[in-house]
């Protein structure tokens, strides 16, 4: 509960890369180099589509994007060289948005609001409308909405995915199956409407 | 006839993870069961389409808010810097008005807590004003519930004054913990989302009403008095002579 009943949202304030100063004593830098700085900004545009795509709307996308971000940095020593830098990003996103899942509410759903979303690109070759594709992930469990985002719009492999979500690759694979049951269902309009409860 | 492929090989196979020799042999099984085929092909689908509808993201110029400036000062280091300065002034604060607060030697044991308000009130301002996603523990919408629940914390009835003729609304408040228990913080926000905030606590009936009194310090303006039940401070950046203003009509709204 804010209290910007005005439903003012307070502009976010910039971060830097530069707050942490050198290195820490087992020698691992506690912040990014300027060309590391530079991949990590390389990746804010995936980023973003992954988080657009996973909770339907901008500015929540751009929230989410921003604390991952900012915890990336506070955790940069964490983060080992030669190590992947964008399944590294998109787990720490994940933990993010789980953790905002689980303060939000115990129940996964979306507001209608959320979901009125401008009419921005809708000349889709097939039909498929943003907005029917961001109502139909929003079908999604959210457990299957990350594999199937992470598989099939960002592409990474099913060793990679594990590692961001923290689950084996046969569970991967599992909930990558149903969640492209569901997606079908949904989209061909037969999925009933779902109310998750959010296990523990 | 070869054997069935497993559902993972399938998807691996749509997934384009599948090295070429496997993958030839998965499509000359797929030629033969048409209906595998067609789900294969579904999920290319699914993922083409989620490329269609989100990689224009990719393309959108980055908001700012994202962007990481080179050399852009260290906020959080000065967020830091600024709580302890904030305490380092109230301990300047206090020690300055100890003399003008507290009884006269002899005088007996009253509690120094006098001293302490204009300075809790200033950190407090400092630790929540700035606060941009939960400055409010409660918000304004819900004035009726904040009003009740700060009132039967503080064990008296309170109020929400009302500023916005000075042109600050009410965004909410919260309980806080102060040396004595419980102490509530409203706080108000302007058209330029300049903030203040009003600290109210209870305080000894011994104590009696005391009138208007002013700290500055550092772009931070306080008034406190004390009433017979309450004490209460506005903290904010606004200047000495608005800030007085604000604080009489405060003053006025608890009843003098």
């Amino acid at each position: 509960m804010t209290g910007c009943a005005a439903g003012m949202k307070p502009a976010r304030r910039p971060y830097t890369l530069q707050r942490v100063p050198s290195a820490d004593p087992a020698g691992n830098r506690r912040r990014p180099t300027m060309t590391q700085r530079d991949a990590i900004i390389a990746e804010i545009p995936r980023l973003r589509r992954y988080a657009r795509a996973l909770t339907g709307a901008q500015d929540a996308a751009d929230d989410l994007v921003q604390d991952t971000l900012e915890r990336a940095l506070e955790k940069w020593r964490l983060w080992r060289p030669g190590q992947a830098l964008r399944p590294w990003l998109f787990s720490i996103m994940h933990n993010i948005h789980v953790d905002g899942r689980r303060r939000d509410a115990r129940i996964d759903y979306r507001d209608e609001a959320e979901l009125q979303l401008p009419e921005q690109r809708a000349s889709q070759a097939d039909g498929l409308a943003l907005r029917d594709l961001d109502r139909a992930l929003a079908l999604l469990p959210a457990e299957q909405r990350e594999v199937l985002l992470l598989v099939g719009l960002e592409e990474l492999s099913y060793a990679e995915v594990a590692r961001a979500l923290g689950i084996p690759q046969g569970t991967v694979m599992s909930r990558l199956s149903r969640a492209r049951a569901r997606f079908r269902a949904v989209l061909a309009g037969e999925a009933p409407p779902l109310l998750k409860v959010v296990s523990p | 006839m070869s054997l069935p492929i497993a559902e993972d090989e399938l998807q691996a196979y749509a997934d384009g993870r599948l090295d070429p020799a496997r993958a030839a042999q998965v499509e000359a099984w797929l030629a033969t069961h048409p209906e595998r085929r067609a789900q294969t092909e579904e999920w290319r689908a699914q993922s083409a389409a989620l490329h269609r509808a989100y990689d224009a993201v990719l393309d959108e110029p980055l908001p700012a808010r994202l962007l990481p400036a080179a050399n852009a000062p260290r906020w959080l280091d000065l967020r830091r810097l600024a709580v302890v300065a904030w305490i380092g002034l109230g301990v300047i604060i206090g020690f300055t008005l100890r003399d003008q607060t507290l009884p006269a030697p002899g005088a007996g044991t009253a509690a120094p807590a006098q001293a302490a308000l204009p300075r809790q009130a200033a950190i407090a301002h400092a630790v929540f004003a700035p606060e941009l996603r939960h400055p409010v523990e409660v918000g304004a919408e819900q004035e009726a519930h904040l009003v009740a629940w700060l009132s039967k914390r503080l064990g008296a009835a309170l109020k929400a004054p009302r500023l916005d003729g000075a042109g600050y609304r009410l965004v909410g408040g919260r309980l806080l913990a102060g040396d004595n228990g419980e102490v509530a913080q409203f706080m108000y926000e302007n058209a330029e989302r300049q903030r203040l905030t009003l600290y109210v606590r209870r305080e000894a009936p011994a104590g009696g009403a005391t009138a208007f009194r002013y700290a500055q310090e550092k772009g931070l303006d306080v008034f406190y008095w004390t009433d017979s039940r309450f004490g209460y401070a506005l903290s904010g950046a606004t200047g000495r002579e608005a800030m007085l203003a604000l604080g009489r009509q405060v003053h006025a709204q608890f009843g003098g």
